[in-house]
């Protein structure tokens, strides 16, 4: 394009930038000429069009112009699920059900997690890798089990996640596991471009993975490290496969993608506990209704002491920590 | 996903292609549906997978606890809830294989001839057997009142000390639950995680710890 034209400004005269765009004459070219630039133009785009939907392989329209998935209509939920059951079921060769089971009404989830109890044996961490399908290779965790200093109390700029020991605890030391907090004031649902990721009405931060872009502005903003990206294609052999899955959780993920903690929103969303939860030796991990006085979450709340990871940044998780004895 | 690998493999020629004028449009549909909160979906969509999922689960439970197992109690400040039964030994209980009911019994600390794997670590200074288990029923064991309880209901033995985690564990706080959040619950018995003989809790071999960055290619 010649240096002397202008660039089409967005708000300005409809017809003439179109026109401008797609090849006005310039000075000194006939009108005839101007034509043909026009239609070569145009073939070419047509061209750089084709080439961009054939590359994306298992291209879908409807993936480009659906609807945010909280105000897609319920036939098209529907669709959109049995297509993922069916993609699903075709690469695993076996069952695997996507459910879109609703937040119940009057449940705002809380967590949480006994310090004095944990004694770091990681069982949680790979319990949630089996139920939430996360890729084994590139690995992919979701709850990282902190090891830190009596003497230094909870100082995650000295703290260890890669310890390895023949027996936990090890003397002098306690356990801090971290995962997605589930704040209700989430920095990384404010920063994603896309409203790729929001909370529930229950509280759970979910993401969908069929609109995020990948642009990873989430991890970020996120404080506790709780959202990991698929750099690579996710492995998952096909017997290790949850097929219980759900839409905003566990379900298979594409590379390059987000993808963080739903307290098993799988599991939870119909009654049942996390994982981690049900598989921690020590019974040091809590989980209930905030809304409901009678349960242990709440019980937490009002008789031991509790305390907010990083408390000062104004996240207001619903994890929280704390010490029974 | 397909709506990311086309908006980047697009970037390098967005200038008034075609495929450029399509993202905006979608993007602008999307800009003007503004920030819903995710609204409460209707039920009918809701109901299927719902189910769907329950039928997937009910046969499941009887594997987590065989029925053959089921141990029910009446817990004060609890209701009705389903215990797991007490680890005991194969061979050793019941006890009255060897003691009889009613024998005579010898009350003083000393050295036994046999139960040599319990190597008391639990209050040793100030406890001897028979301050739990019943002298004259062996298969019972007694609360400090006298009164005689069963092995399975040893829960209130331990409460009588450690208060404190007894509380804590009829509010669930104490130890694991298993279950539903907000339906039936599964505990378990102070005994299943806590040897009665030496209840500290022993430690365990952890898992391996996560790849480092470097290492997850």
């Amino acid at each position: 394009m010649s240096a002397r034209r202008h660039l089409p400004v967005i708000g300005s005269d409809g017809g003439a930038g179109a026109d401008d765009a797609s090849g006005a004459p310039l000075p000194g070219e006939t009108p005839a000429a101007a034509r043909s630039r026009r239609q070569f133009l145009r073939s070419a785009m047509g061209g750089v069009a084709a080439a961009t939907l054939a590359g994306c392989g298992s291209f879908d329209l409807d993936d480009l112009f659906r609807k945010h998935f909280t105000e897609l209509p319920p036939e098209e939920v529907k669709k959109l699920l049995a297509r993922l059951e069916r993609e699903y079921t075709a690469k695993f060769g076996k069952e695997v059900k996507v459910a879109n089971t609703a937040a119940k009404p009057g449940v705002q989830f809380g967590y949480g997690l006994d310090l004095s109890r944990c004694i770091g044996c990681r069982r949680c961490v790979y319990a949630c890798v089996r139920e939430n399908n996360q890729s084994r290779d590139p690995q992919i965790q979701w709850i990282r089990v902190l090891e830190m200093e009596k003497e230094k109390g909870i100082d995650t700029a000295e703290s260890n996640q890669y310890y390895d020991a023949a027996e936990v605890p090890r003397p002098g030391h306690f356990y801090m596991p971290v995962a997605c907090h589930q704040c209700r004031n989430p920095p990384c649902v404010k920063t994603c471009p896309v409203r790729a990721t929001w909370q529930e009405p229950d509280g759970i931060v979910v993401v969908d993975y069929n609109r995020c872009v990948g642009c990873r502005c989430c991890m970020a903003a996120c404080p506790y490290g709780a959202r990991h990206f698929n750099w690579g294609e996710p492995h998952l052999p096909p017997a290790d496969l949850n097929p219980n899955t759900h839409y905003l959780g566990n379900r298979p993920r594409p590379k390059g993608v987000v993808e963080k903690c739903t307290w098993c929103i799988q599991r939870t969303r119909v009654g049942r506990y996390p994982a981690c939860v049900e598989i921690c030796p020590v019974g040091a991990r809590k989980f209930g209704n905030l809304l409901d006085p009678e349960s242990e979450i709440r019980y937490i709340m009002e008789h031991k002491r509790v305390f907010i990871f990083k408390e000062e940044l104004n996240t207001q998780p619903k994890f929280y920590y704390f010490y029974a004895t | 996903m397909a709506v990311s690998r086309f908006a980047r493999s697009t970037a390098a020629s967005w200038v008034a292609s075609p495929a450029f004028l399509i993202l905006v449009f979608a993007g602008a549909g999307r800009a003007g549906a503004g920030p819903t909160p995710p609204a409460a979906k209707p039920a009918e969509d809701q109901k299927d997978p719902k189910k769907d999922e329950k039928k997937d689960e009910a046969p499941k439970k009887p594997e987590a606890a065989p029925p053959a197992r089921a141990n029910m109690h009446f817990v004060e400040g609890l209701g009705e809830i389903e215990l797991p039964l007490p680890p005991l030994t194969d061979g050793i209980f019941p006890c009255t294989q060897c003691h009889e009911k009613g024998a005579p019994f010898d009350h003083s600390r000393r050295e036994l001839n046999f139960h040599d794997e319990i190597k008391l670590e639990h209050d040793a200074e100030h406890r001897w057997c028979l301050d739990c288990h019943n002298a004259e029923d062996r298969d019972k064991l007694h609360l400090a009142s006298g009164q005689t309880i069963e092995f399975t209901e040893s829960y209130k033995l331990c409460g009588q000390c450690h208060g404190d985690k007894y509380r804590d564990w009829r509010a669930g706080v104490h130890g694991r639950r298993s279950g539903y959040w907000d339906g039936p619950k599964k505990y378990l018995l102070c005994v299943n995680c806590h040897w009665p003989h030496a209840p500290h809790f022993k430690p365990l071999k952890p898992e391996p710890p996560p790849r480092r960055p470097e290492e997850n290619k």
